[in-house]
């Protein structure tokens, strides 16, 4: 099995960590990775800012850098929605459409590739601190994604899985939004950290770079105890990857 | 009303820093969702209810000009009479010219969001007749000259200690915060009301177009006072409130209430047919029904945002929005607030009045997946986020940054260029300084940008395994 990589903007510039670890993981896993150069952003920032027409061309390179893969793979639910539910929404040039139906059946977050399409089933690692999960809001609402990054996180062996209140409720990141609105932004992520702290977990695992961002930022501004880890890198730690 | 959303920044700053507000808009809308989600779960056909609901709605408004037609000629079948209102204007006038021609120097209503949106009382209120709010929550916030803060609970944003002091202050009462005793002076305060006022004004939750009646759900007994005691009632309805017939009803009737306010089923159902029967002397003699249009036709010639009108105003959105679970209502600077609210005020007011209501939203999708109608919210918000910017509302150096930015993300080479700026800025920054975000220059940080990227990181990792 071979799966083209998505490397969304956050992951290429400030966490490419993560990055290196879901190439890591899918590897271990058995699957081939196809890097796909000269790859840039899906344009989410500006569609969810009302930036339509300005970000067509940037879907239809998208699509025409990613036609005929297997798979496509994003440690990112919310660049993987983008592509899967979103770029229905933009004027595509007609002569892409067929392009992007197929290429939105072939596109996954990374938790739910792993789950449901490579059907990995334990990876066999082991990683003993306990740990409690955030919901990503496009990973759970947008895609469905609710039960794979559990069962990826619970698999692992000696990991001490609790789960925190809440724990869909959003982070107040939303991209533009936590600029646009800042301090109403931050005042959501510190209910959200609140409840990470209450869960009396050492990290909390996300599969989004932006909410981990947002989540990380305020805990360490704080000097609150729990780390935060996207699974990729939780994965490749308890693998020693 | 002198509160706009072109001010919302300003709103959401200042709803921030009021702590009491914020602790009570919290902890009433958490519970009310939890005492939804019993509700919704203890119904194994929750999810059939919802899907045939949507299916009447969607008929109803697909066919929405033969449903008003049909509803009004058996308005008139009824001795009902109907009037036809383009803007908040005209239903304002109709409203009037009822009570100047009844005679009423006072008029009581009961809770009627589409009468806030039409600024009824204001009017009313300049022209003689005064308007007595009889909802207790209405009353409330009328008697501190506020508009509700939520759709379905006007004083959410109120602790009991806060009414106490409007009412021993407005009432002239002594203080108390216990709310049997709270109840009971509104209770007297509003019986004298009914019993003299000449004229009732309500809204409609339902129209029924197949009998030409209006329902109106409530559990407070004051609508049922409102629409029977005084000589005439006037209902105000916004045109998309109708279903077909009574047998559409109760699958309305069972999601309602759970979603308004976590109840299986609402204390009072008012549904009103007629006039007063002749020569009874019971109820009133004229009933009058005002269509209010005030853009739901030009929202209705849209094929997306047409959606927004199913909404039944059940606040649900509220309750689960985390938006609105720190900022209360009032921060929307309109009549409608919350999720709903920010997609119903840019189509009720237009883009230029309305341009900051849509990104007042981390397009969670939390409104959506409680939405009895499952209304898509976010989806409309990002339409209409693309509608501000299409009418060039939205900010010049905004525009300008976006258009950029864009550029260079459809160029490797430039994008690469571009975005190698901010990593190699940072490194000038003294310390472990983070980037000077926008909005993160406070309580948190932004990440730090890394030095080399994912590509050539991952190039080296290659080289590395070869």
């Amino acid at each position: 099995m071979k799966a083209a990589i998505f490397i969304p903007c956050l992951t290429e510039h400030m966490y490419p960590d993560s990055g290196l670890s879901m190439v890591k993981v899918l590897r271990h896993a058995g699957i081939e990775i196809d890097y796909v150069h000269g790859q840039t952003c899906c344009g989410q920032p500006a569609f969810n800012a009302g930036y339509r027409d300005e970000i067509v061309p940037i879907a239809e390179r998208f699509i025409k850098l990613f036609r005929g893969k297997d798979y496509v793979v994003a440690p990112s639910g919310s660049c993987t929605a983008m592509v899967r539910v979103f770029y229905r929404e933009l004027d595509i040039a007609p002569a892409l459409r067929d392009d992007l139906d197929d290429l939105c059946g072939r596109i996954f977050e990374f938790c739910e590739f792993m789950v449901d399409v490579a059907k990995v089933d334990s990876l066999g690692g082991r990683f003993p601190h306990k740990v409690t999960y955030h919901d990503s809001c496009h990973l759970a609402r947008e895609l469905g994604v609710r039960a794979q990054p559990r069962k990826l996180i619970s698999d692992i062996e000696d990991i001490d899985f609790v789960e925190m209140k809440d724990s869909d409720a959003c982070c107040g990141f939303g991209g533009m939004f936590s600029a646009k609105f800042g301090q109403l932004s931050t005042e959501m992520v510190a209910r959200k950290c609140e409840n990470i702290v209450d869960s009396g977990a050492e990290y909390v695992i996300g599969a989004d770079a932006g909410c981990l961002m947002n989540i990380g930022g305020y805990l360490r501004k704080n000097n609150l105890a729990p780390g935060t880890m996207h699974i990729t890198d939780l994965l490749a730690k308890s693998l020693d990857l | 009303m002198d509160k706009t959303p072109k001010k919302i920044k300003k709103y959401v700053r200042q709803a921030l820093a009021d702590m009491a507000v914020r602790t009570a808009v919290a902890n009433a809308a958490e519970t009310s969702v939890t005492s939804r989600d019993k509700i919704a779960e203890g119904i194994p056909y929750w999810e059939l209810v919802r899907q045939k609901v949507r299916s009447i709605k969607k008929d109803v408004l697909e066919h929405l000009d033969e449903y008003l037609i049909e509803f009004e000629s058996n308005c008139q079948a009824n001795g009902i009479e109907v009037h036809w209102a383009r803007d908040g204007a005209a239903a304002r006038e109709i409203v009037g010219k009822i009570a100047r021609d009844c005679g009423a120097s006072m008029v009581v209503k009961s809770k009627s969001l589409t009468t806030e949106e039409i600024g009824l009382n204001d009017y009313l209120s300049e022209n003689g007749v005064e308007p007595i709010e009889t909802d207790l929550g209405e009353c409330i916030v009328q008697l501190l000259g506020q508009i509700p803060s939520h759709l379905v609970a006007p004083a959410l944003h109120l602790s009991r200690q806060d009414i106490g002091r409007v009412f021993e202050d407005k009432l002239g009462v002594e203080y108390t915060e216990d709310p049997a005793e709270l109840t009971e002076i509104a209770r007297v305060h509003l019986r004298r009301k009914f019993l003299s006022a000449r004229m009732g004004i309500s809204g409609a939750n339902f129209g029924i177009a197949s009998s030409g009646c209006i329902c109106v759900v409530e559990n407070e007994c004051n609508a049922r006072l409102s629409v029977s005691l005084p000589k005439v009632h006037v209902a105000v309805m916004g045109i998309e409130k109708l279903i077909p017939d009574m047998a559409a009803l109760p699958y309305f009737l069972k999601l309602l209430p759970a979603s308004a306010t976590g109840q299986k089923a609402s204390s009072y159902v008012n549904i009103i047919g007629s006039s007063g029967r002749a020569g009874s002397g019971e109820g009133p003699s004229e009933v009058h029904v005002v269509l209010l249009d005030n853009g739901r036709s030009r929202i209705l010639g849209d094929a997306q945002l047409r959606e927004t009108l199913m909404c039944m105003r059940c606040g649900a959105c509220l309750n689960v929005c985390p938006v609105y679970r720190q900022i209360g209502g009032h921060a929307y600077g309109w009549v409608y607030m919350g999720p709903i609210g920010s997609a119903l005020i840019p189509q009720y007011l237009g883009e230029d009045e309305g341009r900051y209501a849509p990104s007042l939203s981390s397009l969670c999708c939390a409104c959506r997946e409680i939405c009895p109608m499952e209304i898509n919210i976010p989806r409309h918000l990002l339409k209409l986020r693309n509608n501000v910017v299409r009418a060039k509302k939205s900010g010049f150096f905004e525009r300008m940054a976006m258009k950029l930015w864009a550029f260079a993300a459809a160029r490797p080479l430039v994008y690469r260029f571009v975005t190698w700026f901010p990593g190699k800025f940072q490194m000038l920054l003294p310390g472990k300084r983070a980037f000077p975000a926008p909005g993160y220059m406070g309580r948190r940080a932004i990440g730090r940008f890394d030095s080399k990227g994912f590509a050539k990181r991952f190039r080296r990792m290659e080289r590395k395994n070869d």
